[in-house]
């Protein structure tokens, strides 16, 4: 130990620094990873439960009696990880390869400037916002590059579909979070959840109420969840975009990008809209007590509420038509911000909310 | 004012939140699944599973060759060819039942006079191979004497109500 110590304090200064930030970003990176494992068991259980079912309950860790099926995600990805990768003769083969890593690299990078907790962000920057908002909207090229290069319609059809849907709903996301950068008066998310602080009564969830409401769907379109999930619809186009992905392909393909997108819209939503890290009982209770610190659990216990949301909505929802989706995109919900930001304005002139502390 | 209605609700989602009132409900209803492989639902003794071909006590064939199985299955899965045995009696000489034809409704052993065909409660079986799926006389004969015991106690216990 102590000439681990002697070996670290012999490293030049600046080597020291990139060590510690690749270990920070594997920590994040190995944390997306494992949250998405659990979030696959979690979904089959939560919906598994909403339709009076158990949900996996067989494979143990290291076969011990508890928490049965809690191995189930490491099960499913080795299975995965051993499958053939089966390339169509007709396929681009290179791109078919290439677009699962399109699609995961922008799902994995966005969380540089998540804010996990006060202290830690990878890249605390200026322009955090935009950053996410063009890192998610990049994400879609893995998907119609995959559907592409597959050379099959069911495919390219899925991936077509997904992509209108993406654009149609990036529209109203962006402006959802144009609300939440006129009442936080910055695009750096450290500073968006600051401009939270002090109790409930400050979260930009309350003023903000029906674009908090907006951007949860629209995120639900944008990661092709049910019961926005047209660009896999089972009964039509065979699963989409992924139907010709087999093996290692699959999983970074489909499961990866789209449940990290998950986890990052579930985190985006309480940084945006329910304080991030900063605790519910703030202001209630005296501000020394341990339950008033802002911390990253409260933001955990966040993430895992709209998880469950997530999973909630996939149990309970039918698919929706896809012009339904589009007239719900188009129609109904830009012209909804459109309407909150005007009366944001209002709001902002006469110093009312958030805007009083500007 | 209908049309307001209607507007107002749904853009409070109050459709939406009821069916997710729903789901939640049942996310705490006790779940009835039966763990298969360790616990079993309970099998009437009506159970219309894998075929089986019977003898008499004393070892004999119960099976005549009438073909009135044959000529019952609606599903044309038995095939019968019938001969002389060597103690000069009419008896099966070939008796096969595809069973991917089969479609298990027990008409062949409601038809049985002699209650020679008749359907076990066994239905945990499989094949690894083609052909596997054709139960030949001697594998039929063979599941019965193998499970004589339980057939006949089924039959014993239903033989009242029939």
């Amino acid at each position: 130990m102590g000439s681990l110590i002697a070996l670290w304090a012999g490293i030049p200064q600046q080597l020291q620094g990139l060590v510690i930030m690749v270990a920070e970003i594997l920590g994040v990176m190995i944390a997306v990873i494992l949250g998405v494992a659990f979030l696959t068991l979690a979904e089959r259980k939560v919906i598994g439960w909403m339709q009076i079912r158990i949900g996996p309950n067989q494979i143990r860790i290291f076969g011990l009696p508890y928490f049965k099926g809690l191995a189930q995600p490491f099960a499913d990805v080795i299975k995965l990880l051993l499958k053939e990768i089966i390339v169509p003769t007709n396929a681009d083969k290179v791109v078919f390869l290439i677009a699962p890593l399109i699609a995961l690299v922008p799902s994995l990078s966005t969380w540089a400037v998540i804010p996990f907790s006060p202290e830690f962000v990878l890249a605390d920057i200026d322009a955090g916002l935009l950053y996410i908002l063009a890192l998610t909207s990049l994400g879609v090229y893995g998907i119609i590059l995959a559907g592409w290069a597959s050379n099959s319609k069911y495919a390219l059809l899925g991936a077509m579909r997904s992509a209108a849907q993406i654009v149609a709903y990036e529209i109203a996301m962006g402006f959802a979070l144009v609300g939440v950068l006129m009442a936080a008066g910055s695009l750096n998310l450290t500073d968006v959840v600051r401009s939270q602080a002090g109790g409930m009564l400050h979260w930009h969830g309350l003023v903000l109420f029906p674009l908090m409401i907006i951007y949860f769907i629209a995120g639900i379109a944008e990661t092709n969840r049910a019961p926005f999930d047209v660009a896999e619809g089972e009964s039509e186009i065979a699963s989409g975009f992924h139907v010709e992905y087999s093996g290692a392909t699959f999983a970074t393909l489909f499961a990866l990008p789209e449940y990290a997108n998950m986890i990052l819209v579930a985190t985006l939503a309480p940084v945006l809209f329910l304080g991030g890290w900063l605790s519910p009982f703030e202001g209630l209770l005296p501000p020394g007590s341990l339950l008033a610190a802002p911390s990253f659990i409260w933001l955990f216990v966040k993430i895992l509420w709209f998880l469950f949301c997530f999973l909630w909505i996939r149990a309970t929802f039918p698919r929706y038509r896809y012009d339904q989706i589009m007239r719900l995109g188009w129609k109904l919900f830009i012209p909804l911000t459109l309407v909150w930001i005007g009366v944001e304005c209002v709001m902002a002139w006469y110093k009312f909310g958030p805007w009083a502390r500007l | 004012m209908g049309a307001v209605r209607n507007f107002t609700k749904t853009l409070l989602l109050g459709e939406l939140l009821t069916g997710l009132g729903v789901t939640f409900r049942y996310l705490w209803k006790p779940k009835f699944t039966v763990h298969y492989p360790y616990e079993k639902a309970p099998q009437s003794v009506r159970y219309r599973g894998l075929h089986a071909l019977r003898r008499y006590p004393n070892g004999e064939e119960r099976c005549i060759a009438c073909k009135l199985c044959e000529a019952v299955c609606p599903a044309l899965a038995i095939t019968i060819e019938s001969g002389v045995s060597t103690d000069g009696t009419r008896r099966t000489t070939r008796y096969d039942i595809d069973l991917f034809k089969c479609i298990y409704c027990g008409f062949c052993e409601e038809a049985c006079p002699v209650d020679a065909i008749v359907e076990t409660r066994i239905h945990e079986y499989h094949m690894e191979n083609r052909g596997e799926n054709i139960m030949t006389k001697d594998k039929l004969l063979a599941v019965g004497e193998r499970y004589e015991a339980m057939i006949a106690a089924d039959k014993t216990a239903d033989a009242p109500y029939r």
